[in-house]
């Protein structure tokens, strides 16, 4: 079929939108990073090299592993009883997990201040009870962080878990159990392995995700543990290094790149997705 | 189902539960506090940033451009990746893998790499002309739609693979022509997808925050950027007002769903 039969102007649109709005421009960002403030590799030298730029990349990997673990154990707990719950437990947990997907994650992040802050309703209420003299520092630090991105990404994990666990063969478990094994061990031993691909697919999704997190970080973490994302913004808007704010896109863009390819290897065998 | 899951998973199940309304219903206390800052109400309930969302016109503003914003995106988006959608299904290229990757593009890629990328691209734009540019409304309307025509994609594309080409290839026998085929074989059957598509991207360029702090200032403020400049600075309680107003439309329109057609997931089994 040539190229110009008419089935094929209906491609046309959107790719050159695409390619318009958002190749190009990517490219122009990739040349940014290798022409600002002069021509060459320094602004990438700097991003593996600088000691505070270094230190955000650590700190985004590591909180972005930490995320990622809590997560998925949460989403799986839950998930579990969206599943294989009573049609009851199945109900409420199914408005648990939608309720907040759909609401936006600047609500989300304020009722984790309202919640966490000094003069928030933990602090108060611990305060009023007598548990505490002095108001626990919640929010504005990395712990406030890691909280509002977990609350976040639950329902992203909640998906693909579901899946995978809407596949399990429930003659295995009950074979299992028919043969003495405990809960905890059909559990254990069964069900978890069972469900493994889906768990690893969920894990590359949530850690994805949280790499290129802006929102929350920003808004939790108050200015002080920085994050990759939150590290563009300020390179971009607040102290100008366009040259650098580039460079950390481009190895943003990379390692995501990096882990989507990773996920389609393994997705591809499972079908889970 | 015969092996439920035991006490301890549901103990857990309902920690994480309680995790994850936590912060919608703590929401709702703190707006209505009489106070300026951020706090419980104490004893004493007021109506003053509920008020104050009705007194500040930037609300109202922010309120009308965001839904402005979202139509024309929404539209813009959906008829794209609708004519995409539709020349893949037909055509099923060699290289339909390649094409669908460019154009799932800015889904996949980190949501900050997609803002610094739209910010290059507008301000590249505001170079030539002041109406799609840096901090206008065609801007950030043209923004969105890369962001969410994605999302577009694969709801169409879904919705594509439930239509039986049978029908599609008798009707092309018969001497059909393409715009016919679409019209009166293809389009009748994806048209709950093509209005979820529609409905999806809406909400999705109603939320849109991350690339829209890049490519605003002082003048496309739109409602999400407003709450925004309420947040980061000294904690506006009004955000608790407006945050609680947003919570009770998702919350009324997910049980209307759910109780109007039954959990999805019951009716699967």
């Amino acid at each position: 079929m040539s190229l110009l039969s008419r089935p094929a102007l209906l491609l046309l649109p959107l790719l050159g939108f695409m390619v318009l709005a958002y190749l190009v421009p990517f490219l122009g960002v990739a040349a940014w990073s290798v022409t600002l403030p002069e021509p060459g590799l320094t602004q990438y030298q700097t991003a593996l090299t600088d000691p505070l730029v270094q230190a955000v990349f650590l700190r985004t990997f590591r909180i972005c592993l930490i995320v990622t673990a809590v997560t998925i154990c949460a989403s799986y707990m839950i998930t579990l009883l969206w599943v294989r719950g009573s049609r009851m437990q199945r109900l409420v947990i199914e408005l648990c997990i939608l309720i907040p997907f759909w609401i936006s994650v600047l609500t989300r992040a304020f009722g984790w201040l309202a919640l966490l802050s000094n003069k928030g309703i933990l602090n108060t209420w611990a305060q009023n009870l007598g548990f505490l003299t002095e108001p626990l520092t919640l929010v504005r630090n990395e712990f406030g962080v890691v909280v509002g991105m977990v609350h976040f990404l639950i329902p992203f994990a909640a998906f693909p878990l579901a899946s995978a666990m809407r596949n399990v063969d429930e003659r295995v478990l009950l074979a299992a159990r028919g043969m003495g094994a405990s809960r905890a061990r059909v559990f254990a031993q069964v069900f978890v392995p069972m469900t493994a691909p889906g768990i690893l697919g969920a894990a590359l999704v949530v850690f994805v995700f949280a790499l290129g997190f802006f929102v929350t970080p920003a808004l939790l973490g108050g200015g002080r543990s920085v994050m990759a994302a939150e590290l563009i913004y300020l390179r971009i808007f607040q102290s100008p290094n366009w040259g650098l704010g580039a460079a950390i896109s481009v190895i943003l863009m990379i390692a995501v790149g990096g882990l989507l390819a990773l996920l389609m290897r393994q997705a591809r065998p499972a079908g889970a997705r | 189902m015969i092996t439920r899951p035991g006490p301890l998973a549901i103990c857990v199940a309902a920690l994480v539960a309680v995790f994850l309304l936590m912060p919608l219903v703590a929401v709702i206390p703190v707006s209505f506090t009489p106070n300026r800052y951020l706090s419980m109400p104490d004893g004493e309930w007021s109506w003053r940033h509920y008020q104050a969302l009705i007194d500040n016109p930037a609300w109202a503003k922010g309120l009308g451009l965001s839904i402005g914003i979202g139509v024309v995106s929404a539209v813009l988006a959906t008829s794209l990746a609708l004519a995409f959608s539709l020349g893949i299904w037909i055509l099923q290229p060699r290289f339909t893998g390649l094409l669908l990757g460019i154009a799932l593009l800015p889904m996949v890629a980190p949501p900050v790499v997609s803002a610094l990328t739209l910010y290059f691209f507008l301000i590249t734009l505001s170079k030539f002309n002041d109406f799609i540019a840096y901090d206008t409304w065609a801007g950030v309307a043209l923004a969105h739609s890369v962001m969410i025509a994605p999302y577009a994609v694969v709801l169409i594309t879904v919705a594509l693979t439930q239509v039986d080409r049978r029908i599609d290839l008798a009707a092309r026998g018969m001497g059909a022509t393409l715009g016919r085929r679409i019209r009166q074989i293809i389009l009748p059957s994806i048209r709950f997808g093509v209005l979820s598509a529609l409905l999806l991207t809406f909400v999705l360029s109603w939320e849109e925050i991350g690339v829209t702090l890049f490519i605003t200032s002082v003048d496309a403020v739109t409602l999400p950027r407003l709450m925004w400049m309420g947040l980061r600075d000294n904690i506006d309680p009004a955000i608790a007002a407006i945050s609680v107003l947003l919570i009770c439309i998702v919350v009324i329109v997910i049980l209307g769903k759910t109780l109007w057609l039954g959990s999805s997931e019951a009716k699967a089994k």
